[in-house]
């Protein structure tokens, strides 16, 4: 199949850029998207012309590196997929294909497509862990935990921090993000005693980083190839409400003095 | 900082105080809509009821504060939260092609915008009497709404104003609960109720001004 492309080139460093059209013949539907942009760039470079920068890593769905605005969708027309999953299948013979970096305050483009996504680990820095003395591994069995905790942990842990939430967002929030990091550690007992200070401290550094707010447009949700709930921000409110009023580890932290 | 300092710095915190607010105001609206029923029910039920709160002045002026410290709060959340919201994307796509998001998520702020023109309109108009002096009578509510509604482009606002405020319930109301998180996920029979009291509500509303213009409602 024949497409044209519009894609977003900004030289590294540069702080501007601009859509640049090209032609992508004979591209089979069979590929990925990302060998889709492979030949694209191996065709540039025999021109002598500079390749288009992306992210990516595992190229299975499971790193995050990859993810890019296709058409002006997050990870482009395929639900629950990242950018690496998606197939030229997806697209017609003739299709013109918009190709831009994750847009935000928070994610400055480093070159053409990638961004900098410094500002998600940050976050996660601020609370996204849990403190405990580290020793032989625990019997598996030690602490039980109910099925149901147990799969929604798994469901939260499933982001692999790719940024398309931010992306997709119309106010460039990573409170998806953000919830789901917090949301994984609360289902679970080790993640209890330090369950408020963790929520007060990542939404703060969300917000530090210069991401937006939620106002429940669901884009993120939609957007995200792990399929992580929009529900999950409501937990997050839940929690962040409860540890302005509660402040159980403030509480105990005096009472310990 | 105290705790609460820090909350409602948050952005989580702002969006507590528009949600609180937005319920209080519903409540208001809810109150206001059902009120507004008499009129189908006789011009004389109706003024009678406006006469009844005007002899309330211990009930009526305190409601009026409380919604005026709603609407002040309210405002001040939302326009923060939305100058905080638009700066966090300089930068924005070519191309963008909405997934998820309503037409009424998307225009919150229009909508909101146009609500709060309306309602210092509707003050004035019904209330004081200060727009169109000459169809406003003390004390004839009925004939207040009937002389104002024949006014065509009264009534168009009116029509318009209210489908905004079908929009700004339809998607305030749902993400109201979820703002303060006291909606539970897992209860899929929740998701209807914001869009049944925002159609229900807009339609009573709408009712009136349409009941005018058609000659149901007449002096
Ligand atoms: S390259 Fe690893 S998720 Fe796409």
């Amino acid at each position: 199949m024949n497409l044209t492309l519009y894609v977003w080139r900004q030289p590294a460093g540069s702080p501007s850029g601009q859509l640049v059209k090209y032609d992508a013949p004979d591209i089979s539907p069979d590929m990925s998207f990302l060998e889709m942009l492979d030949v694209t760039n191996e065709r540039l470079i025999a021109r002598g012309e500079q390749p288009i920068a992306f992210d990516h890593d595992c190229r299975e769905g499971i790193c995050g590196s990859c993810g890019m605005m296709i058409n002006g969708v997050a990870h482009g027309p395929m639900k629950g997929t990242a950018t690496c999953q998606l197939h030229m299948r997806s697209f017609k013979d003739g299709d013109t294909i918009y190709i831009e970096p994750w847009r935000a305050r928070a994610f400055p483009v480093i070159k053409d497509l990638v961004v900098d996504r410094g500002a998600l680990d940050r976050i996660v820095a601020a609370g996204g862990y849990i403190s405990v003395s580290t020793g032989s591994a625990p019997d598996g069995n030690a602490i039980p935990v109910p099925k149901t905790d147990a799969d929604a942990a798994m469901d939260a842990a499933a982001c692999i921090g790719c940024g398309a939430c931010v992306a997709a967002c119309p106010n460039a929030s990573a409170m998806l993000f953000t919830s789901a990091k917090v949301g994984h550690l609360k289902m679970l007992p080790q993640g209890q005693p330090e369950r408020g200070r963790r929520v007060l401290a990542m939404e703060a550094q969300m917000e530090a980083e210069g991401f937006g707010g939620c106002t429940w447009h669901g884009e993120c949700e939609e957007a995200c190839p792990k399929e992580i709930s929009i529900d999950w921000i409501v937990e997050l409110y839940r929690d962040y409400i409860w540890a302005t009023v509660v402040r159980r580890e403030e509480r105990a932290a005096e009472a310990a003095i | 900082m105290t705790r609460f300092g820090v909350y409602f710095r948050s952005t989580v915190g702002r969006k507590a105080v528009a949600a609180v607010t937005g319920v209080v105001m519903v409540l208001f609206i809810i109150q206001h809509a059902l009120g507004n029923l008499l009129i189908y029910q006789s011009a004389a039920n109706l003024n009678r009821y406006a006469a009844f709160l005007k002899d309330k002045p211990g009930i009526v002026w305190p409601v009026r504060i409380i919604l005026l410290a709603a609407v002040g709060l309210h405002v001040w959340a939302v326009l923060s939260l939305a100058a905080q919201n638009r700066a966090a994307r300089p930068v924005g796509y070519a191309k963008r092609t909405p997934q998820a998001s309503t037409l009424a998520s998307r225009n919150i702020l229009v909508t909101g915008l146009l609500l709060l023109a309306f309602i210092v309109f509707h003050v004035l108009h019904f209330t004081t009497g200060t727009i169109l002096p000459s169809t406003h009578m003390p004390m004839d509510v009925y004939g207040n709404v009937v002389r104002g509604f024949r006014i065509w482009w009264v009534s168009l606002f009116y029509f318009v104003a209210m489908v905004g405020l079908g929009m700004h319930l339809y998607h305030g109301l749902w993400g109201s609960p979820r703002t303060l998180g006291v909606e539970n996920p897992y209860a899929p029979a929740h998701k209807p109720i914001p869009q049944i009291i925002a159609i229900v509500v807009w339609a009573l509303f709408t009712s009136i001004p349409v009941a005018v213009v058609i000659g149901y409602l007449h002096l």
